[in-house]
């Protein structure tokens, strides 16, 4: 099909070799998006880029059944959840989730869009680059008696943790900060042996006077 | 190639006398008697051009108006002395949405709904066999008609019936409200008998659904379910209500407006959006539009033709988009795809401009992201802004209605003249003369006198005139009725693209013959898909529902015999498969029942169906291996495509 004097517009790849898949038919045009002699690089798959760490916040009608709703979702569009926090806010018929979850941009905003079809998501914002406060919390058992013990609250002490719980052969740290802060006294802890632990999962807020909730109120 | 492993048992040339109902006795062989004498006795239930038709055509219009009816009849109007209930609320939200007909199965927890039915004439119940059939049937009436299709069926094993059904709504965004009855709300969660937990189940193959369990919360959430239906992105909503809810009195009135804070459709496009999206149509030497079923769901079939005209630029359609432009016109391409024409696969694959309107970028449409149309910009309108970016990368989205997004982009579109055009619209035709030429099987006979399926799809869609609303199965009749029906006018396709699921094309033709009265309705089924739901032929007679049905019967599970010769080296397993002896079948259920085995019989047979005032199925015995081409390998692009190996008819 390919007129004599245009061979080099047919696409390099094998699979393309059959002269009659020739795409540019009229060589009087200028192909402008498709210089001579060159195939057209690959069309980019949304979502392969490169994946790292995103906080979601989602804004939600407090409705029997919301969690389970944004948590099906997740599962169903195959996307990461690796923390997930919801609680209620100052209006009792909302409630607020802290999403955290690694992917590459793309992937993330089709999270959120996906989000935005349930009919109980009011509003869903990724704060990953804004200026936030972020927390969680975690309780941690640690193995201490009266030979280690000091060091252990030592150890709190320089990451502003509090003991809670106190027993003669154990205790119970409490931790906030971000998500690298708990991890990282956790890494420390470690060595005492742990015996439980439990995480509340990030939450967050913008710093500043804007509000994402006052965006949803009526 | 492959092996003949007819193992029916039947010879396919058999041609036995079937005869219908008591007082048919047709066969292919009554072909002159039956021919000429049909038209006028076509009796379509409620007939065209009746007081019942332009009801239902005026039901349509406040449907799409979006506007609740406000006079309800109260049960003291309908001259009925006992309280109002939750059933009673069900039936008036059901009037107050316009509703004119449901397909339902009762059960259990349903008879309060059942028992208070018949103090609402206007609301017409249509007993299906199976409640799948129920759910594919509103599937096809929403579609054929525009307006919101109800199913009801019972908890349990009736509501997880409806389940692929939904599913089904759900992929193809059809508008859908679903209805199941649930146990008494004391014994939820319980694990009753005919309990399950149905609202966990269509969580997430439904918009939005509800678990109602307080009768006064029935007029809200009805008035919300069809309100999110058929707003935006149409798609099925559920409604699960227990049967205390039914039964319960109820003093709520409907309400006026409804608060959905979460729920708000952008229907609106960006105006810098439009403004860049004329831009590239401008600079554009070899566009191309793209329409998907959002073409149709919006109605926007007068503006994609008008942008078509005005800047000259040809229109492919998706699977489901086959009908937002009369295939006759000069600049109407035809479907792309895995199973597409193959000069519309090429136009993609060497376009500068993709204009893609209310389509999702489905695998069985782009094939390997990375080679689709390897030279295109793209512009992709859609309401759903999760589509935006969710398959293939592009370079101007628009979120917003089609309609309205068109109806905003045209007066910035500068007219091109057909000349301007000449080399790229006289390049597509020789491509499209020839694509056209090599598969098709116009002398009626495919390969040694054997009944092409091809030549029936498109006799069929001559026959009616071009008009009727065509119903496909899934499988090859479904490429064949897609390619070869030739569709002029819009919403006369009916297909399930998105979950391709098979016994879908008999009930849903139901659904659309009743939606759209005023127009013939055929179903193109194969004999596998058919034996899915056959038991629907019983619906059709004690209904009336004058479907005429167009089996393809090759013996075979055609589609997966074609992936098993070209794709699985001819191991054919589990595709042969046994079917009744369907004249005696038709017979049994009261359907009149015609056969065509050679294609001198085809059209004896199709004007022998449509002379009959009511159902009738045509038996054609089609070729066993005839294939779809040209076809797409599974993870391969559009410039990969398999075509017949075509022998030239000898001199």
């Amino acid at each position: 099909m390919s007129p004599a004097g245009n061979p080099g517009h047919a696409p390099d790849q094998a699979s393309h070799a059959a002269p009659d898949h020739a795409p540019h038919p009229a060589p009087t045009h200028a192909a402008h998006h498709a210089p001579a002699h060159t195939a057209p690089p690959p069309r980019a798959l949304p979502g392969r880029g490169e994946a790292h760490r995103h906080v979601l916040v989602a804004i939600v009608l407090n409705r029997p059944g919301v969690l389970n709703r944004v948590a099906s979702l997740m599962r169903a569009r195959n996307f990461n959840i690796d923390t997930l926090a919801v609680s209620h806010t100052d209006q009792p018929d909302v409630s607020r989730m802290t999403i955290t979850l690694h992917g590459d941009d793309v992937l993330v905003e089709q999270a959120a869009k996906q989000l935005y079809r349930l009919i109980d998501v009011l509003k869903v914002q990724d704060v990953t680059s804004d200026p936030t406060v972020e927390h969680e919390i975690a309780l941690i058992k640690v193995r201490a008696d009266e030979r280690n013990r000091g060091e252990v609250l030592t150890l709190a002490e320089m990451y502003k943790a509090r003991v809670v719980d106190l027993a003669a052969e154990s205790l119970i740290v409490e931790a906030t900060g971000t998500e690298a802060e708990v991890d990282a006294l956790i890494a420390l802890l470690r060595g005492f042996g742990i015996k439980e632990l439990v995480r509340s999962g990030t939450v967050v807020m913008s710093r500043g006077a804007g509000s994402i909730e006052e965006a949803v109120k009526r | 190639m492959g092996t003949r492993a007819d193992d029916s048992g039947r010879t396919p040339t058999a041609t036995a006398a079937g005869g219908g109902g008591p007082s048919l006795s047709a066969t292919s062989a009554a072909r002159g008697a039956a021919t000429g004498s049909g038209r006028g006795r076509i009796n379509h239930m409620p007939g065209a051009g009746t007081a019942r038709a332009d009801a239902i055509n005026a039901g349509r219009h406040e449907m799409l108006t979006d506007t609740l009816r406000k006079q309800i009849k109260s049960l003291a109007e309908r001259g009925v002395k006992r309280p109002r209930i939750g059933a009673d609320a069900v039936c008036e939200a059901l009037l107050a949405q316009g509703v004119d007909v449901f397909f339902g199965f009762p059960g259990g927890v349903l008879l309060p709904l059942y028992d208070v039915l018949g103090d609402y004439p206007e609301l017409r119940h249509i007993l299906v066999r199976h409640e799948q059939g129920a759910a594919h049937a509103a599937d096809g009436y929403a579609r054929a008609s525009g307006k919101v299709g109800v199913c009801l069926a019972t908890s349990g094993p009736g509501a997880t019936n409806l389940v692929t059904g939904i599913g089904n709504a759900m992929l193809d965004s059809v508008p859908m409200v679903a209805i199941t009855g649930n146990v008494v709300s004391s014994l939820l969660g319980k694990d009753a008998f005919q309990e399950i937990d149905i609202t966990g189940i269509t969580l997430p193959c439904t918009k939005h659904n509800y678990l109602v369990n307080d009768p006064n919360d029935i007029p809200r959430v009805f008035a919300e379910a069809f309100h999110i239906a058929r707003t935006g992105r149409p798609g099925p909503v559920h409604i699960d209500v227990t049967k205390d809810a039914l039964m319960g009195a109820c003093s709520a009135e409907h309400p006026e407006t409804l608060y959905l804070p979460g729920f708000k459709p952008k229907f609106d496009g960006h105006f810098r959006q439009i403004k860049l999206a004329a831009g590239e149509i401008a600079r554009a030497e070899r566009p191309v539009i793209l329409a998907g079923h959002g073409v149709l769901i919006s109605n926007a079939t007068a503006e994609l033709r008008e942008l078509a005209e005005k800047a000259q630029i040809p229109v492919a359609h998706t699977l489901l988009g086959v009908s937002a432009m009369d295939e006759t016109h000069p600049l109407s391409l035809g479907f792309v795809g895995m199973h597409g024409w193959k000069h519309v696969n090429r136009v993609i694959q060497s376009c500068d401009l993709l204009i893609a309107l209310g389509m999702r970028f489905d695998d069985r449409v782009t094939g390997h992201v990375p080679t689709f149309a390897p030279y295109a910009r793209i512009i992709h309108v859609d309401i759903d802004p999760a589509e935006i970016g969710k398959n293939v990368a592009v370079e101007v989205p628009i979120v917003g209605d089609v309609k309205r997004v068109l109806a905003a982009l045209l007066p910035q579109i500068e007219p091109v003249s057909p000349e301007a055009r000449a080399a790229y619209l006289g390049q597509i035709a020789e491509w499209k003369a020839e694509s056209e030429r090599m598969p098709w099987h116009g002398s009626g006979a495919w390969r040694d006198g054997q009944l092409s399926a091809d030549f029936v799809v498109s006799q069929i869609g001559a026959a009616s005139g071009h008009d009727a609303t065509i119903v496909a199965d899934v499988g090859q009749n479904q490429m064949w009725t897609a390619r070869y029906a030739g569709f002029r006018r819009p919403n006369s396709h009916i297909s399930s693209g998105g979950l391709g699921t098979m016994g879908f094309g008999l009930p849903a033709a139901m659904g659309a013959a009743v939606g759209r009265p005023d127009k013939e309705t055929w179903a193109i089924v194969g004999d596998g898909g058919l034996q899915m739901t056959a038991q629907e032929l019983m619906t059709l007679v004690q209904d009336n529902i004058p479907v005429k049905i167009a089996l393809l019967d090759n013996r075979k599970l055609g589609m997966i015999r074609q992936w098993q010769e070209l794709v699985y080296a001819g191991n054919y397993h589990s595709s042969s498969l046994l079917g009744p002896d369907w004249l005696k079948l038709a017979e049994a259920y009261g359907v009149a029942g015609f056969r065509a085995t050679t294609p001198e019989e085809v059209d004896g047979a199709i004007a022998a169906a449509r002379a009959i005032d009511g159902p009738a199925l045509v038996h054609f015995v089609i070729a066993e291996e005839q294939n779809v081409f040209p076809m797409m390998p599974a993870g391969k692009g559009l410039s990969d495509l398999l075509e017949e190996q075509f022998e030239e008819p000898k001199q």
